[in-house]
């Protein structure tokens, strides 16, 4: 499909399910907001990558892993660590370098590791969830598993993006992986910099590969389904390009001047949130329930105390 | 027990690991149908089968991503980087994910994965297949390096490598491949990482090196000992952890200490042994220096490739220079 044509509405599931893809949605986008507000109050520190208007990719991908499953995740990874089950407290208190963060303060926003949840980590260097995910693909092959990369569309010049959809190829490895083009890599226009189309790099891999609405929810748990059990089932690595948009700057220094006139406008107006609520009808009981969690989460974090420099921290497992 | 070669204790350390731990899997460009460039994997591949030795695209990006994201998915990885002159392209799994990924997870995991690489000089191979990068990964928390100089240490290291939870650099020199020792504990015998052993004991001098410069060390100290000199030789084995104990013991007996590095001065191993020796043993330093390469790129021509490593004579020359004592005095 292209950019242009309206996305064709997909399979809606049950309501009971719809309304859980709605809600993890809805916690990624006010968790980011909350983020966001944190940030500008000296809260979170360094620098953020928030995922408000992608959500609809890591909650519909997510939505179809099995246990035995593994996801690697980008800088831009709240919403891969929530879409998994990540907790929001222990995922905020990271970011305000709690003791009570997922990985003890000791990660940041960038750098997530929740194995727990099937998180084998967000990778802050350009492609390398693609790496990740593809030796997670080897190991998790003997036992059925999947392993899931999630990477923006700046990645798809990366060395890591040629080498490892080979490798993953050539060894047929049980891997998904999932482009998020949301138009600019950092802060330049993918198409300035990004040689034919994406999906093309792909199929010319001989990899199973489609083009989706990354904002349809429903759409992407319908891609996502299909590409896993093909991986599952032996036949090797898929792609999955989803067209998408962030609503943020590509981080906190990021003002996003370079967005062309309107686009942020028609982009809000395909919201991923919007669009379920669409489809579901009343999500008022869930608007309030996460609206009352977010706001629990981020008293406690706030309240949540900083670890203490550890003389003893090691850096090896046996030192 | 008949001697084996270097490569070949490579070889029976791999097969004793995959046939001990079904976890253990090798993996790099060569390895399998070929048994490896420097025939360091034969009859891996035969033995065990292509779901445990296989043979990758020239894809060292993808080699090492695979290695780091399968160990953290539960498999013990091995994996061959042909020269460590190609060890920049593994930099990011290495350097950025593996050896950070125990600490930042708050230990919920290590990584614990192998790669192997032939480094070294002295081949012909030119600058940029000869190299020695120790010291790129030197500065590395949660990286561990080993660079053995016998059979025996190669096979019982690689071993203690593989059974290392952390992410280990082994490094294989190449002109140690065709070394022949007869390997001692009838070849079962594990060495954990960290520790350095004395191959000469001495009573003047303590010469401390790795892998290649090991020998070139002991064949000095024959030459140093009939000028009446005697040199006591340490083996490092791994560069990080570094065994600082057995450079202050050493130091604590010889009051002198050289560290050869096959490498350059600027930012070497050696300048890390010598702090080590100067923070922990000042009161027992009567010199402290270093023997090293000159500060350029190795060159191809043997005869100038021959001048610039130090060799056993110029080792020696550097000692009596250092103790003031003239070549041949016994």
């Amino acid at each position: 499909m292209t950019r242009a044509q309206a996305a064709k509405p997909s399979a809606v599931p049950d309501r009971e399910e719809a309304l859980e893809l709605y809600r993890r949605m809805l916690i990624i986008r006010r968790f980011e907001d909350t983020v966001q507000d944190l940030f500008l109050k000296g809260q979170v520190h360094g620098t953020t990558h928030l995922y408000s208007g992608q959500e609809a990719v890591a909650v519909g991908v997510c939505s179809v892993l099995a246990e035995n499953d593994r996801v690697a995740g980008t800088y831009r990874g709240h919403g891969h660590a929530l879409a998994l089950g990540v907790e929001p407290q222990g995922l905020l208190d990271e970011l305000l370098g709690r003791a009570t963060g997922v990985c003890g303060g000791r990660a940041g926003s960038m750098n997530v590791i929740d194995l727990e949840h099937r998180l084998i980590g967000c990778f802050g260097i350009v492609g390398g969830s693609i790496a990740a995910a593809t030796g997670a693909a080897l190991a998790l092959k003997r036992e059925g598993g999947v392993a899931v990369a999630f990477f923006g569309d700046g990645a798809t010049n990366q060395g890591y993006f040629h080498e490892c959809l080979n490798f993953a190829r050539v060894f047929r490895l049980p891997a998904v992986y999932v482009c998020e083009n949301n138009l600019y890599g950092e802060f330049t226009p993918y198409e300035q910099v990004t040689a034919g189309e994406i999906r093309a790099r792909a199929e010319t891999l001989d990899i199973s590969s489609q083009t989706i609405d990354g904002n349809d929810v429903f759409g992407v748990q319908a891609a996502a389904r299909e590409a896993v059990d093909r991986a599952r089932a032996g036949e090797g690595p898929c792609f999955i390009e989803a067209l998408t948009y962030r609503y943020v700057g590509h981080s906190r220094s990021d003002p996003g001047r370079y967005r062309k006139p309107g686009e942020l406008d028609e982009w809000r107006a395909r919201d991923p949130l919007i669009r379920a609520r669409e489809a579901i009808g009343d999500t008022a009981e869930v608007d309030r329930a996460v609206e009352a969690q977010i706001a629990q989460v981020i008293e406690n974090a706030l309240a949540a105390p900083f670890p203490s420099p550890d003389p003893d921290a090691r850096e090896f497992k046996d030192g | 027990m008949a001697e084996i070669e270097f490569r070949e204790a490579i070889r029976d350390a791999l097969a004793e690991e995959l046939e001990r731990d079904e976890r253990v899997v090798v993996f790099g460009e060569d390895v399998a149908a070929a048994g490896g460039v420097f025939v360091t994997t034969p009859g891996l591949f035969e033995k065990f089968g292509p779901e445990r030795v296989f043979d990758t695209p020239i894809s060292e990006l993808a080699l090492a991503g695979a290695a780091f994201g399968s160990a953290v998915c539960g498999l013990r990885p091995v994996i061959e980087i042909m020269f460590g002159d190609f060890l920049p392209l593994v930099m990011d799994s290495l350097v950025n994910q593996a050896s950070k990924y125990f600490y930042i997870s708050n230990e919920q995991a290590s990584v614990p994965l192998v790669v192997r690489s032939a480094v070294g000089a002295g081949g012909r191979f030119g600058a940029i297949h000869s190299q020695s990068p120790v010291t790129w990964f030197q500065a590395v928390p949660g990286l561990k390096l080993v660079a053995p100089s016998t059979p025996s240490d190669a096979k019982a290291l690689l071993k203690g490598a593989i059974r290392d939870d952390n992410p280990v650099l082994f490094l294989e020199h190449k002109r140690l491949y065709s070394l022949k020792e007869e390997v001692i504990g009838h070849g079962s015998e594990v060495i954990g990482l960290g520790s350095a052993a004395v191959r000469r004991e001495g009573s003047d001098v303590t010469l401390v090196s790795v892998m290649k410069g090991v020998h070139d060390c002991l064949a000095a100290a024959e030459l140093l000992a009939s000028d009446g000199i005697d040199a006591e030789v340490i083996d490092l084995r791994t560069l990080r952890p570094l065994d600082r104990g057995a450079i202050a013991e050493s130091l604590s007996k010889t009051n002198r200490l050289a560290a050869v590095e096959e490498g350059p001065r600027t930012g070497g191993w050696a300048g890390e042994v010598l702090a080590v020796a100067a923070e922990e043993s000042l009161d027992d330093v009567d010199d402290l220096w270093r023997i090293t390469t000159p500060e350029h790129p190795i060159p191809y021509s043997p005869t100038l490739e021959d001048a610039f490593l130090p060799g056993a004579e110029a080792i020696a020359a550097s000692v009596r220079a250092r103790l003031g004592v003239a070549a041949g005095r016994s």
